[in-house]
């Protein structure tokens, strides 16, 4: 099947505009009728269940945690992108939409990377406005940091907790709705089964972690906001709860899930310690601003203390291979370069798993208190783990998974191939293409939740008929009864091995056959491997406990069952992906200076996949890719 | 970096099934743990001999283990997070410990965090007291630009520093009293600095006061217990600007 995107019209400039002119409009004393189900609330579903309540409609908002505060949307770091232009340094709307189609390697949709950029700008002063407390300078006005993938300043921050007070601000609002009773919030629960009545969906079937009781929530339209999937790799810098879980539960009722293989694999994380590591810590790549990377030039300097390897046996190879960007190329050039030094045993650190991130030549520029300044609780939080002093000596770095542009597949208006289905922020695949630049997950949550669902989903609206089908239909019933037969089998099985060791030898397959470097060869074998694991998983897994009350490990149980059926997935559309693009490099295409090579002539497109069970192939639908207003280009950042 | 020898460790845990059965101390010992083990992976690495033993695994509310979500919350040797300055559980390490150490771990205890099971507790009031008032009443779309408003740089830089809490509760833990002073003046004192929280200001801390008392937080006696706790090192002059927001309300 070719899919449509559903894109406008007409000169870029004027396509957002236009179509929410285009967009039917649900009458204000109508809204209330409607019901709209909300999965996950963190940046995009909480300002997008925020938003929606304020509007005037019934918003029914459900997270895993104990708080809507707690997503993982609050451990970004860095910033948030905008094209406000306020350092006039050449910065504009169109500019921060070719970096983002650029950054992300020619393989995202124009359109609604227009909209991002266009609605970047409003997204700050909505922050402002709610409290958020920005950087400022002396005389009061905004400041901005630069980031990687961009050669104008256009990154606004509050110190290294942007995530963190852009969440609050939108919890805030969501509160201000939850106290108004348009919003009723659902905290401890996690969507286990999407709800599809004739083609559409109409509701989900949720655990209550608490009770353990199976409950279902009918509705005339369901959001999925429920983040991205790189726990996959068992290791990666998302929480412990992140899963795939709901996402996997929609592509199982026919939600076709678009580019799985592509996963960033962050710079500047902080390296594995040892084997029983539960997760990696990322640090802002903002650091790699005032930090400069390097490896010794020798194999004989590896053992020394940094400061003991002379500067001129020192190789600071981004500066020396992109002496353009340095330090800042994007994610993924820097993430593959420092796998390379490491690979060629010019690693340091434990089991040579790492580079430097070196500020002794910030310090003597700008001084100890201005660095501390910028990134004060970084450095802090590296010695909590490390028990280093980033001040005194180079930081060791060191790629993790981090972030999947992949997602459900979206039209314009962010709904799926399942009328009635929308997938907002990580969750879903539109704007990142095969790399998002940093400070870009932030704006694209937030422009989802406050600036697009917003409009788009009344268009849909007014298709339906509310509260057309309630949960005492038939589907809600089936959809109970799977998820307990489920449960039943999870703790019935009684085997040997926990959950815990499951998901991390998926992990190492996933990391060694499908992260940074992926080959024909790997990826055949993992889509071996991981069937095998998943066969063992469901004879051999051991959850302890009742479904009847709080059990965390069936709680794991799911997901990582869902991920051990993912994974296989993600591997196959990296097999399918003959050519190397951002976050997705494939070893045998690449350009002779190790460069991704992509393929446009048999590329260029959206791949979308049709899950169909575990014993058939998925079957791959296609959106081709239009390059109108950015030309296709070779991207390079030297 | 120092080295990897191995620690075995005594742990008395609190074991309660639910909220409505008496819980109690349990024993287990934690084995071949090294200085790099985070104080959560040490407990990962207790609950997978335990899973292997066929017994019901320690829970525990964690999430992001970098320290920023807020969601674990133990009592470690009495103190909230272990004690160790401006830190959560989840970012504590081995190190501060020694081979041979007994360590007792307990949820957080306080009137209005009833236990769901074993170190989970219900900290639901501290969201009811942020929907009484920990907002401005703004409208998505339709503000000012960013910059209409000046706000210099001391006010943001203080409003920053009230922002930063994390929700933990670990303040409500630490004081004799069970206060949520130190959280509930966080917000009020962040969103009365900022001129785009100022016009709200009155109304906010009355609200706000109103609902800490109904979920049945304690009073402030001065302990300054909540600051000695807090991993995010949000100062008690919070609590002093609370005070003062609340006087001036009366008058407002």
């Amino acid at each position: 099947m070719i899919l449509d995107g559903k894109c406008p019209t007409g000169p870029i400039e004027k396509t957002w505009d236009k179509h929410r002119f285009d967009l039917k409009l649900v009458n204000p004393a109508n809204k209330r009728k409607y019901n709209i189900i909300m999965v996950g609330t963190g940046l995009a579903g909480g300002a997008a269940a925020a938003s929606l309540g304020e509007l005037g409609y019934n918003v029914q908002a459900f997270c895993y945690q104990d708080s809507p505060r707690r997503a993982h949307s609050i451990a970004a770091q860095g910033g948030i992108n905008a094209a406000k232009n306020y350092p006039s340094d050449g910065d504009s709307i169109l500019r921060l939409m070719y970096d983002t189609i650029k950054g992300g390697d020619f393989r995202a949709r124009e359109h609604d990377v227009w909209r991002l950029a266009q609605v970047s700008n409003n997204i700050i002063d909505q922050c402002v406005a709610q409290g958020v407390p920005f950087a400022r300078d002396y005389a009061g006005y905004l400041d901005n940091r630069s980031f990687g993938g961009a050669q104008v300043s256009r990154t606004f921050y509050s110190r290294g907790l942007t995530g963190q007070q852009l969440l609050l601000g939108a919890y805030s609002a969501l509160s201000r709705q939850i106290k108004a009773g348009t919003v009723k919030m659902h905290t401890r629960r996690e969507m286990l089964d999407l709800v599809v009545v004739d083609g559409v969906a109409r509701g989900i079937t949720v655990r209550n972690l608490v009770t353990g009781e199976i409950e279902t929530h009918a509705a005339d339209a369901v959001c999925l906001a429920s983040g991205g999937y790189v726990n996959v790799f068992y290791l990666s810098t998302n929480a412990k709860g992140c899963s795939v879980t709901a996402n996997w539960s929609a592509a199982k009722k026919g939600a076709f899930f678009a580019n799985p293989c592509y996963t960033q694999i962050h710079p500047t994380c902080i390296p594995q310690a040892g084997e029983y590591q539960s997760k990696l810590t990322l640090m802002s790549e903002s650091l790699r601003n005032d930090g400069r990377i390097w490896v010794p030039k020798n194999k004989a300097d590896i053992g020394k203390l940094p400061a003991d390897v002379p500067e001129a046996d020192r190789d600071y190879y981004l500066e020396r291979k992109y002496p353009s960007f340095g330090n800042l190329a994007p994610r993924d050039i820097a993430s593959r370069n420092a796998k390379e030094a490491c690979d060629n045993g010019l690693g340091v650190g434990p089991g040579g798993r790492g580079v430097y991130l070196d500020f002794a030549d910030s310090i003597k520029r700008l001084s100890e208190d201005t660095i501390r300044e910028r990134y004060g609780n970084l450095f802090e939080m590296y010695e909590k783990i490390t028990d280093e002093n980033g001040y005194k000596r180079p930081m060791r770095i060191y790629p993790a998974p981090h972030y999947a542009m992949g997602g459900l597949w979206v039209d314009y208006n962010l709904m799926s191939n399942i009328p009635g289905l929308f997938v907002l922020g990580e969750a879903n695949f539109s704007v990142h293409g095969a790399n998002r630049l940093g400070a870009s997950a932030l704006m694209q949550g937030l422009s989802d939740g406050y600036f697009v669902i917003p409009y788009t989903i009344g268009g849909y609206l007014v298709t339906v008929k509310p509260g057309d089908v309630k949960n005492d239909h038939p589907e809600f019933k089936k959809s109970v009864e799977d998820v307990k037969a489920r449960t039943n089998k999870f703790l019935n099985i009684n085997g040997k091995k926990t959950i815990t060791e499951f998901h991390r030898e998926l992990g190492k397959v996933m990391w060694n056959d499908v992260g940074m470097a992926r080959s024909k060869e790997s990826l055949t074998d993992a889509i071996k491997k991981i069937p095998a694991i998943r066969e063992e998983f469901w004879q051999n897994v051991k959850v302890t406990g009742s479904g009847a009350e709080l059990n965390q490990q069936l709680e794991g149980a799911g997901r990582v069952a869902d991920f051990l059926e993912f994974g296989e997935l993600l591997a196959k559309d990296a097999l399918h992906r003959e050519e190397s693009c951002g976050g997705h490099f494939r070893v045998e295409h690449q350009l002779p200076d190790g460069e991704a090579k992509r393929n446009d002539a048999d590329f260029s497109y959206v791949g979308a996949w049709e899950f169909k069970g575990n014993d058939k192939e998925p079957e791959l639908h296609k959106e081709p890719l239009k390059f109108e207003t950015i030309h296709l280009a070779v991207r390079s950042y030297k | 970096m120092s080295d990897h020898k191995t620690m075995t460790l005594t742990l008395i845990v609190w074991r309660q099934k639910n909220a409505t059965v008496p819980g109690k101390f349990e024993t287990y010992t934690a084995k071949n743990i090294t200085s790099h083990h985070s104080f959560l992976e040490m407990l990962d690495c207790v609950n997978e001999d335990l899973i292997a033993a066929g017994k019901e695994p320690i829970v525990f509310d964690h999430d992001c283990r970098e320290g920023i979500c807020g969601m674990c919350s133990q009592v470690i040797n009495g103190a909230p997070h272990g004690g160790q300055d401006r830190t959560t559980v989840c970012q504590l390490h081995m190190r501060k410990f020694k081979d041979g150490d007994t360590i007792y771990i307990e949820p957080w205890r306080a009137r209005a965090f009833p236990i769901i099971k074993d170190l989970i507790v219900d900290r639901a009031a501290l969201d009811t007291i942020i929907q009484a008032g920990g907002y401005t009443s703004c409208h998505t779309g339709g503000v000012p630009d960013g910059n209409a408003i000046l706000i210099p740089k001391p006010i943001a830089e203080e409003a920053t520093d009230a922002a930063e809490c994390i929700g933990c509760g670990a303040c409500v833990a630490g004081c004799p009293n069970g206060a949520a002073m130190l959280f509930t003046s966080a917000k009020v004192s962040q969103l009365a600095l900022l001129p785009q929280g100022r016009a709200e200001a009155a109304t906010r801390v009355k609200n706000m006061t109103a609902a800490m008392s109904q979920c049945g937080f304690g009073n402030c006696t001065n302990h300054y217990e909540c600051m000695a706790a807090c991993p995010k090192g949000i100062n008690v002059k919070f609590i002093a600007r609370m005070n003062r927001e609340f006087i001036k309300a009366q008058f407002a």
